[in-house]
């Protein structure tokens, strides 16, 4: 794993863009637009959104997994402590305060 | 969709049967799909059963034999947190075709849950094929914004100084959960502690089975 190449390290805050494009797309939609911080680099891996539609998946992207309250993403969620942790390829996070 | 109906027929030219009952469309385009590999030679009716006893012979037992193995041996739980295909190479499970499996630790403040909002992916070298619940539309939804409602109707309550963490498996990872040994289990012997590691136990929706079934 060439953790090296990646934009983000492990506590990075980052927040999910929010788009709206067909295609094979990895990233829910009920996550877009979300914040939460990075857990873990899982590594690179082939692009899903080439592969899905006959293509070699190159180059390939660096995947995250990201963790989120569960209170941030649903406004009704009432245990504090609980966490939603989704994997989350690099072009769909930015950098959040 | 245009379909060859001709592979409905109970007797076709090349004289074996195919099922009488009423096949959907995709079915029908499968049969089809598979006849035409068949007539093409890229794949034999033996390559085809191979396969079908390949994925029937991996099952949750799998998994049930790596949690055991993490309950009784330390430095075997340490190893496959580590390197869970390492470790289940060990055991003679293959898990190779998983491009990255990743053990989740259960404790007694932290629970893991399993899930792939976007279709079924699930650890299928070790757990086999994933049950139809898991693939459903509502548990699909749940499991990310009510988890602790699904537990409840598995029978797990995790009081609330418990921190529950759901995996939304949406890429190529794949997870596992291991399970807390239940207390009192020190005197049971491996066959028996297998037999405590249910299926739901490695998906997270439950703990491991308090005693041993009858």
């Amino acid at each position: 794993m060439s953790a090296s190449r990646a934009k983000f390290k492990a506590g990075d805050r980052v927040q999910v863009r929010f788009e709206d494009r067909p295609g094979h797309i990895r990233t829910p939609w009920y996550i877009r637009g979300k914040t939460g911080w990075v857990e873990r680099i899982h590594g690179e891996f082939l692009n899903p959104e080439s592969l899905g539609h006959g293509g070699d998946g190159l180059p390939k992207k660096v995947l995250y997994l990201v963790a989120f309250q569960q209170g941030d993403v649903w406004q009704r969620y009432a245990a504090k402590r609980d966490k939603l942790l989704v994997d989350i390829f690099e072009h769909w996070l930015e950098p959040a305060n | 969709m245009s379909v060859d109906h001709s592979v409905d027929q109970p007797n076709d030219a090349h004289g074996h049967e195919h099922p009488k009952h009423e096949l959907s469309a995709v079915a029908r385009r499968v049969y089809a799909i598979r006849e035409l590999l068949l007539e093409k030679g890229l794949l034999t009716e033996h390559d085809i059963r191979c396969q079908i006893e390949y994925q029937e012979a991996r099952s949750p037992a799998n998994g049930a034999k790596i949690v055991t193995r993490a309950w009784i041996d330390p430095a075997y739980k340490s190893r496959l947190i580590a390197d869970p295909k390492a470790a289940c190479l060990e055991l003679g499970i293959d898990a190779t075709s998983i491009n990255e499996f990743v053990v989740l630790e259960n404790t007694e403040k932290v629970r893991h849950m399993v899930v792939c909002t976007l279709c079924s992916c699930y650890p299928r070298p070790i757990l086999g094929r994933p049950p139809d619940w898991y693939k459903s539309f509502n548990y699909r939804q749940r499991s990310v914004n009510d988890p602790r409602g699904v537990m409840r109707e598995f029978g797990l309550v995790p009081p609330d100084d418990v921190e529950v963490r759901v995996h939304d498996s949406t890429a190529d990872i794949r997870y596992l959960v291991l399970p807390l040994r239940p207390q009192g289990t020190e005197h049971l012997s491996v066959t028996e502690l297998e037999k405590l590691v249910t299926r739901d136990s490695m998906i997270g929706v439950m703990d491991a089975l308090p005693t041993v079934p009858k």
